[in-house]
């Protein structure tokens, strides 16, 4: 990683991670749940790094509205876990301008629905500080919290914005699907000067998996291959990757293979391992999780046809949710989202 | 006689202003006259199409960037709104890199991706001139946390207080609400400058904001000091502010400033000005900041008279020709560059078009 000494003046900056170190193993019998991984990637490296901070609402004496923050508060105080008033606008513009001046704010929003009344601090300055001040301010944030659908909380509460706040060149976006993954990548985010934009799902905070108690770094922009198969490819970000991989083993009791990569991180898009299993699958569904009008679906399709067309064998498929607003009843929801069931289907339908 | 005792000359009843020696307000005269001489220049070089974009004018309001940024220590952060120009040459932004700026040179305070609404001046502590009416408000608050919390927290800072300025036409936005309750809430060391000269662009204050005449209330809402003061005069701003910083950064919290002000110009460039009179223009200029100190430091303090104000003069108006001189000639931004600065850790595949990378030094850095 290239280390820029943004804030020269009186922090010391700490070392950027090693990522030509290799990975420590996924399998393991250390489980916790995907809340409890995030909070050991941010304590590590607030222990690392005094600069680093994390507010929001409900963070501290109540110790996380989902508990991702438990226990913080008595580690670092009430200085540096932050309990805010629910006033996104203000918080978050007021880490922005804490950023610039040096600080590393991690800001938790409660849902990424709810950043929708910080889009200009969020949308406006964050990315764009960098450039509008000629390389002298940078906006080295993480903004994280739940992203999309799934409990019945109906319109409001169910954004997925990846499709919307992805458009905004000066930020990184990453999603995990998985404890491992959210992790290695939150520790990565911490650590990189640019402003993250870090989605996480109220539905997976509870999932558990083997996480190794070592601080490690997951690149961004490197896809995992999760699954591998050579009838079709299959793309996706955060929690619809375990969709698919529901769906891969359905069609495997029908024999047919399925690679599915876990893109990880959406901007920077490893759009090379995805032309890699296009040339071996000559097939392509993006799973996506927001609406297709002008989405990542419609991005990662696109980059697609530019860079590999001759390699496809059918058109290049997408799965959405659906393109309504959010509906409540339980049937409705899940209809809505793109299920193991519509992605088998559209698996079945692109094959020969 | 001391200088405090000649200063005062005039008046029976001794102020905070006294203390200020003549060179620190012939200083100030000459920022003034610096911003004004800057301003005009900057209308010219608009008229003829050289600056693009929105251009706002700060003549009319010197006193009050030259007065307040006087009172505080140079490291103390300043963030501002759109109408920057003043701030920043008060702050000691060379005039060469303001204009270049404006110009969309590569010499510019941003390297020409900024414009006249985005001065930023990192070893000047300028965090911005900010574009969205308000939206540098919370940003005025993080300044003041990341203060407070270098010096409480970290141990490496030592007690500042935070500059941030806005316009009437701000006080109205939700996000200057945010940004006061944040900073009363957690105690941060913020002033907020209501730059008021009577206007939210065409709009009459009274007709945009509601209990306009009392806007001290929106500040003691959040039990943050607030004080009204007359900023055409700056040795009453000197008297009334100085000791509202002292208090701020001592203590460590937010204040709240109705700053009584007039724009000479419109609100931008291309105002017509039909919700004013000429009448109410002529008397504000009638009581204009740069005619009053003058008048005092050579009628009170007689410490300049007429030949060495007209050299002083003549000395600002040869710096800010030089500056427009140097922005005509200076270098277009290579067009590389309009893939820099975008990320401080550019990385592939972050764009499907655009390769970024780390673009030229910063000319302030």
């Amino acid at each position: 990683m290239t280390t820029m000494d943004l804030h020269p003046a009186s922090i010391e900056n700490v070392p950027q991670p090693d990522f030509s170190k290799p990975l420590p193993s996924r399998e393991g019998d250390r489980v916790i749940q995907f809340r409890e991984a995030l909070r050991e990637a941010m304590s590590h490296e607030m222990r690392q790094d005094e600069r680093v901070f994390l507010i929001g609402e409900e963070v501290a004496q109540y110790n996380g509205a989902y508990k991702v923050s438990q226990g913080m508060l008595d580690e670092f105080g009430p200085k540096r876990i932050i309990d805010s008033p629910i006033s996104e606008n203000g918080f978050a513009g007021m880490c922005t301008g804490a950023a610039m001046a040096g600080l590393r704010p991690i800001v938790e929003f409660m849902s990424w629905s709810f950043s929708l009344v910080a889009a200009d601090p969020i949308l406006n300055n964050v990315p764009k500080m960098l450039y509008m001040s000629g390389g002298q301010f940078g906006c080295p944030i993480v903004l994280r919290g739940n992203d999309g659908a799934g409990g019945q909380l109906g319109s409001t509460h169910s954004w997925c914005v990846e499709g919307l706040f992805a458009n905004v060149p000066g930020m990184k976006m990453a999603i995990p699907s998985n404890p491992y993954d959210a992790k290695g990548l939150l520790a990565t985010a911490i650590a990189d000067p640019d402003p993250i934009f870090f989605l996480e799902s109220e539905r997976m905070l509870g999932d558990k998996a083997h996480v190794p108690e070592e601080q490690y770094y997951i690149p961004f922009g490197k896809a995992r291959l999760a699954r591998e198969g050579d009838a079709c490819t299959l793309v996706s970000f955060g929690r619809p990757v375990n969709f698919c991989l529901e769906a891969a083993e359905k069609l495997a009791e029908e024999g047919i293979e399925v690679d599915v990569l876990d893109m990880r991180t959406i901007r920077p898009l490893d759009i090379e391992s995805i032309i890699e299993s296009v040339k071996k699958t000559n097939r392509i569904i993006v799973v996506d999780q927001s609406w297709p009008f002008a989405g990542i679906s419609s991005e990662v399709i696109t980059q697609v046809c530019e860079r590999c067309f001759d390699w496809l064998d059918h058109q290049p498929v997408r799965v959405n949710t659906e393109d309504v607003p959010t509906p409540y009843a339980k049937g409705l929801e899940y209809a809505y989202l793109p299920n193991p069931e519509r992605i088998a289907d559209a698996v079945r339908n692109i094959l020969p | 006689m001391t200088q405090a005792a000649t200063a005062n000359k005039g008046n029976s009843k001794p102020r905070l202003s006294d203390e200020l020696s003549n060179d620190t307000l012939l200083g100030w005269l000459r920022s003034m006259q610096l911003i004004r001489e800057f301003e005009t220049r900057t209308m010219q070089a608009y008229q003829q199409a050289k600056i693009g974009g929105f251009c706002h004018i700060y003549t009319g309001q010197e006193a009050c960037a030259v007065g307040t940024i006087g009172s505080v220590n140079h490291d103390d952060p300043v963030v501002l709104a759109y109408r920057d120009h003043g701030h920043a040459l008060a702050r000691g932004m060379d005039p060469k890199a303001c204009m270049a700026e404006m110009y969309g040179k590569a010499a510019g305070c941003a390297k020409g991706k900024g414009g006249s609404m985005h001065m930023f001046d990192k070893p000047n502590h300028l965090y911005g001139g900010h574009g969205i009416v308000g939206a540098q408000t919370p940003l005025g608050t993080g300044l003041a946390f990341a203060a407070r919390y270098e010096w409480e927290v970290l141990g490496t800072g030592s007690k500042k207080v935070c500059l941030c300025y806005l316009g009437d036409g701000a006080i109205d936005q939700g996000a200057f609400f945010e940004a006061m309750n944040l900073a009363a809430l957690y105690s941060l060391p913020v002033i907020y400058i209501i730059e008021n000269n009577g206007y939210s662009m065409g709009t009459a204050i009274h007709r945009h904001s509601a209990n306009s005449e009392n806007l001290l209330a929106r500040g003691q809402a959040f039990d943050m000091k607030s004080v009204k003061i007359d900023g055409l005069d700056i040795l009453n701003v000197y008297d009334q502010f100085k000791p509202l910083v002292d208090e701020c950064r001592d203590l460590q919290r937010p204040a709240f400033v109705d700053f009584k002000t007039y724009r000479y110009q419109g609100h931008s460039m291309s105002d017509p000005q039909k919700y004013r009179t000429k009448d109410e223009v002529d008397e504000f200029k009638a009581k204009d900041s740069i005619a009053n100190l003058l008048d005092h430091l050579m009628n009170e303090r007689e410490c300049i008279d007429e030949d060495s104000w007209k050299a002083m003069r003549k000395e600002l108006a040869a710096i800010v020709r030089e500056s427009v001189e140097f922005s005509e000639n200076a270098a277009d931004p290579e067009p590389g560059e309009l893939y820099t600065d975008v990320y401080a850790n550019p990385q592939p595949n972050l764009s499907p078009t655009a390769e970024y990378r780390h673009g030229a030094k910063n000319p302030l850095l």
